[in-house]
């Protein structure tokens, strides 16, 4: 895809996926020529996304490989652990996983949708405990902008006016999907542990959104932005409660940029794409200012460059500080918006362990359709609050619960460990086993916060350089104890459940948190590296995403974050950059950029 | 589903096969590559390992940033292919008409064995056919030719795993006959469950005279498992219902509530 028609633009957008969709749609909206780079290529959820193909039709029954490492089916192009052609490389002594994406859309193509809003506490966490940083606005600053895109992109959910776990305002969340029976089973268990369990948010429409009034309260007074959203949100499809989220969603019943973002801000007017567009750097003029970004057209290999009053950087958070760094000048020899030094520093990932189970109770369960939403409908948000304000725990921050299992469609690695449980059986046995024991199983994985830290950080790696010449990061990584401890209370907390399910384990159970933990990156929640604050000596951006010593130039992605709290960050990264877009539309407006 | 039924479930599942060097799945034992050398080593006569796949060209070629490099053919049957933005190539095939781009590698007379083995392990019975009769033994073709080192690697255990088989069936019940004359597959059902019962549990066999040839069996009934519960019949059998689309979603019926005792 590639529609450029101006020769200069108000913002140039780096990068489609979250971050970038939500600041094209925002800005396009406001009234603004948008020009948007995506390195990878043009992606059409609609017209590509194998909605109901079986895993049987796949290459090795749809598992995963090298090239697609989250199955044949799944929704990434060009990426997964590698971008082929593009590495990255790991210090001595850390096992940094990156997963990217190359297309258009980014990785909202296919994330789990789990949209947490960050609750009071996790804006403020060093006052809370003295560690790390707090945030250079609160909660009530940002509930806004959570509102916002809650109705926009919509999530199912409740509000539960449980602990640092925000309402929405009433009206804004959609009904959550009904408890399957597994998920119904552990709540029921999970009450004598104290542990709560509420209905989960995820941006997956269990009904049509209700498109005019909708549209007419996020764009009072633009009629623009009013029938662009309307048309778009009525062209969206209710959940059908049939086939996997991760390979997209071709009646747009969940979000993706490409469904729910792009085809707005296109429908404006004011927004051009251009696909395998790779970004090199940010160009400045003789102030010291962005003047537009120089890319690499992958199709022709050629090096070009587009100009703009604005520059916005949402490639992913490593992925923006790379740009930075590697956009170095007479007048920034240390990368662009570099002066604190902070460019690339206090990365975070989420702390992430797990547990499976096999669960008597739900063997032999009568047939019945437990698709749902494909996500999960129930979760558990962090309950120990108490606990860790009075010191009973050896880890400072929380973590929430995702669990699944039941009668899934059969697929790849089906009942493989099976025999392990049974003896190592087969023949009649190991089929009537099989039968038997089908929905028994359920997974419990724990996503907690990690507390930024000096040696969490990515920078250039002098040695590496991708096919477009471009310099790679290389990654260091050390895990605090707050998130081993963290890590093995997860593991230890689930064989709980399980045991009090009268199940039995069936994965190991570490009490040392270093085995407990997922390695870095592997949660893909990766944060950090241009951190916001409020004050340029010990941070990248203000709390707008704004560079601190290039005007024109924000971070709309991940990259700001100053802590990374246990909810996922993708709802946070939609309302940030509402939020700065809003800011830039709005200085753009009064000319102060 | 955890964060995604996608992330927990591929590293416990479907990463698992694959196994990258730095992939420890709950299965990563059974192919460590120390194991597979030693099935390589107790089954010398195994043909043709060296030829087994495409070898690395096609995975250089499939990185490298032009379609349809190394061998790997695009997507789809030319001139159908459905998805008309997919590249077709092994990072970005064409989902909507997907094909299977490796030759297959085992011998007709390894297929035969492994179809043996495959029914030993899945059987027919009144509500579903055997594995082989769904074609569980071409799947593991298909598995152990496919472009990756680790599955490869998988397909030197299971080719070395067959000959070895026969090779103890001779050992076992053969007679002193010369040795072509009896293989694994000849054998009654219950000569082969005897050989069967010794190599079924590598938590048993460890350190034992059929640890390997443990890993052998436990590798073909993974995969025997994953071909016959994804076939048509296998999700028949199963009863598995879903993948259809609904205008509503409700909560369990009656009788499930009742089996978890919360009606
Ligand atoms: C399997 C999976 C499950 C997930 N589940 C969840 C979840 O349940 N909840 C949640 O909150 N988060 C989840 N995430 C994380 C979520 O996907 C990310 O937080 C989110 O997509 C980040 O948005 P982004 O805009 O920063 O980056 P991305 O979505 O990655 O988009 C960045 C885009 O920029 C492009 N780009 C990169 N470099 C350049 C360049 N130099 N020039 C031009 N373009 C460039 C990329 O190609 C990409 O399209 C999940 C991720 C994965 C992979
Ligand atoms: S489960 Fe629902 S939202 Fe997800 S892909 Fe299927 S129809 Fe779309």
């Amino acid at each position: 895809m590639s529609s450029r028609t101006q020769d200069s633009y108000d913002a140039i957008v780096v990068g489609s996926g979250a971050g970038g969709g939500m600041t094209a749609y925002v800005l396009a909206c406001s009234g603004l020529r948008v020009l948007m780079l995506e390195a990878g290529r043009h992606y059409d959820p609609v017209a590509e996304t194998p909605m109901f193909h079986l895993p049987r039709d796949a290459p090795l029954r749809g598992g995963g490989t090298r090239h697609k490492p989250f199955g044949f089916y799944d929704a990434t192009v060009d990426g997964g652990w590698e971008v082929p052609g593009e590495p990255y490389s790991s210090a001595e002594g850390t096992d940094f996983r990156w997963w990217r994406a190359r297309m258009l859309g980014g990785r909202t193509n296919h994330w789990g949708r789990i949209s947490l809003r960050m609750g009071e506490y996790d804006f403020k966490p060093y006052s809370r405990d003295g560690l790390g940083f707090d945030w250079p606005l609160s909660y009530d600053d940002l509930a806004p902008w959570y509102d916002k895109t809650e109705a926009l992109i919509g999530v199912y959910g409740s509000n539960e006016g449980l602990e640092n776990t925000p309402n929405s305002s009433p009206g804004v969340l959609l009904p959550p999907p009904a408890p399957r029976a597994e998920e119904l089973l552990t709540r029921h268990h999970c009450g004598d542990l104290g542990i709560p369990v509420i209905p989960a948010h995820l941006a997956i429409l269990t009904r049509r959104l209700d498109a005019a009034r909708i549209a007419r309260t996020l764009w009072p007074g633009n009629a623009l932005a009013q029938r662009v959203t309307e048309e778009s949100m009525a062209a969206r499809a209710a959940c059908f409660y049939a086939t996997p989220c991760g390979r997209g969603c071709s009646i747009k019943a969940n979000f993706q940029t490409p469904t729910v973002l792009l085809p707005p801000a296109l429908a404006t007017g004011n927004l051009d794409i251009i696909t395998d567009a790779m970004v090199r750097e940010v160009t400045i003029d003789a102030r010291g200012q962005a003047a537009g970004v120089h890319y690499i057209d992958r199709n022709t290999r050629l090096d070009e460059h587009a100009g703009a009053r604005v520059v916005v950087l949402a490639a992913s958070a490593c992925e923006s500080a790379r740009i930075l760094l590697n956009s170095k000048s007479s007048l920034h020899p240390d990368g662009l918006g570099n002066g604190s030094g902070l460019v690339g520093k206090y990365i975070m990932d989420t702390v992430g362990a797990g547990v499976g189970g096999q669960i008597p109770a739900l063997e032999n369960m009568p047939p019945h359709n437990a698709d749902g939403a494909s996500a999960m409908h129930l979760y558990m948000p962090w309950w120990l609050y108490q606990e860790q304000a009075g010191g009973q725990l050896d880890f400072a921050r929380g973590y929430h619960i995702e669990f699944g299992g039941g009668r899934r469609m059969p697929g790849f690695g089906f009942m493989g460990g099976l025999a392990e449980l049974t003896g190592g059986s087969y023949g009649q046995r190991l089929k009537d086993e099989c039968r038997r024991y089908y929905g028994s199983f359920l997974w419990f994985d724990g996503r907690g916060e990690m507390i930024p830290n000096e040696d969490s950080f990515c920078e250039i790696d002098p040695e590496g350089v991708d096919r477009w010449g471009i310099p790679t990061l290389r990654f260091n990584w050390k895990w605090s104890s707050h998130e081993l401890n963290q890590a093995r209370h997860m593991q230890h907390t689930f064989a709980d459940i399980i045991q009090a399910m009268g199940g039995r384990v069936t994965s190991d159970v570490h009490d040392d948190g270093a085995r407990a933990i997922a390695a870095p990156g592997v949660i893909i929640h990766e944060v950090g590296g241009a951190m916001m604050g409020d004050d340029p000596r010990t941070s990248v951006l203000n709390q707008f995403c704004q560079s601190w010593e290039v005007d024109n130039l924000f971070v709309t992605d991940g990259g700001c974050f100053v802590s990374n709290a246990d909810k996922n960050p993708t709802l946070s990264i939609l309302a940030l950059a509402w939020r700065a877009s809003d800011y830039i539309a709005e200085q753009l407006r009064t000319r102060s950029l | 589903m955890s964060e995604e039924r996608t992330k927990a479930e591929d590293r416990r599942e479907r990463v698992l096969p694959i196994a990258e060097a730095r992939e420890t799945g709950p299965d990563a034992r059974s192919i460590d590559r120390r194991h597979a050398l030693k099935v390589m080593a107790l089954a010398a006569a195994a043909p043709g390992l060296a030829s087994c796949g495409p070898g690395p060209g096609g995975e250089a070629g499939a990185a490298g940033a032009s379609a349809g490099a190394g061998g790997i053919p695009a997507g789809g049957t030319p001139g159908q292919v459905t998805n008309p933005n997919a590249r077709g190539d092994l990072w970005d095939p064409d989902l909507l008409s997907p094909v299977v781009p490796w030759q297959r590698t085992l011998e007709p007379g390894e297929l035969e064995s492994l179809a043996v083995l495959c029914d030993v392990i899945l059987p027919a019975d009144d509500r579903s056919p055997s594995a082989s009769e769904v074609g569980a033994h071409d799947f593991i073709d298909e598995w152990v030719s496919a472009p990756y080192e680790a599955l490869q690697e998988g397909g030197v255990l299971i080719r070395g795993g067959l000959v070895w088989l026969d090779r103890e069936a001779r050992t076992r019940f053969g007679n002193g006959a010369p040795s072509a004359s009896v293989r694994f597959r000849d054998l009654t059902p219950a000569q082969q469950q005897a050989i069967c019962d010794d190599i079924c549990d590598p938590e048993r066999a460890e350190g034992g005279p059929f640890e390997a040839p443990s890993l052998f069996f436990d590798r073909v009934r993974y995969l025997t498992l994953t071909a016959f519960w994804t076939t048509a019949e296998g999700m028949d059998d199963l009863q598995y219902i879903g993948n259809t689309p609904l205008t509503q979603w409700d909560p369990p019926p009656p009788e499930v509530l009742r089996h978890i005792g919360l009606a």
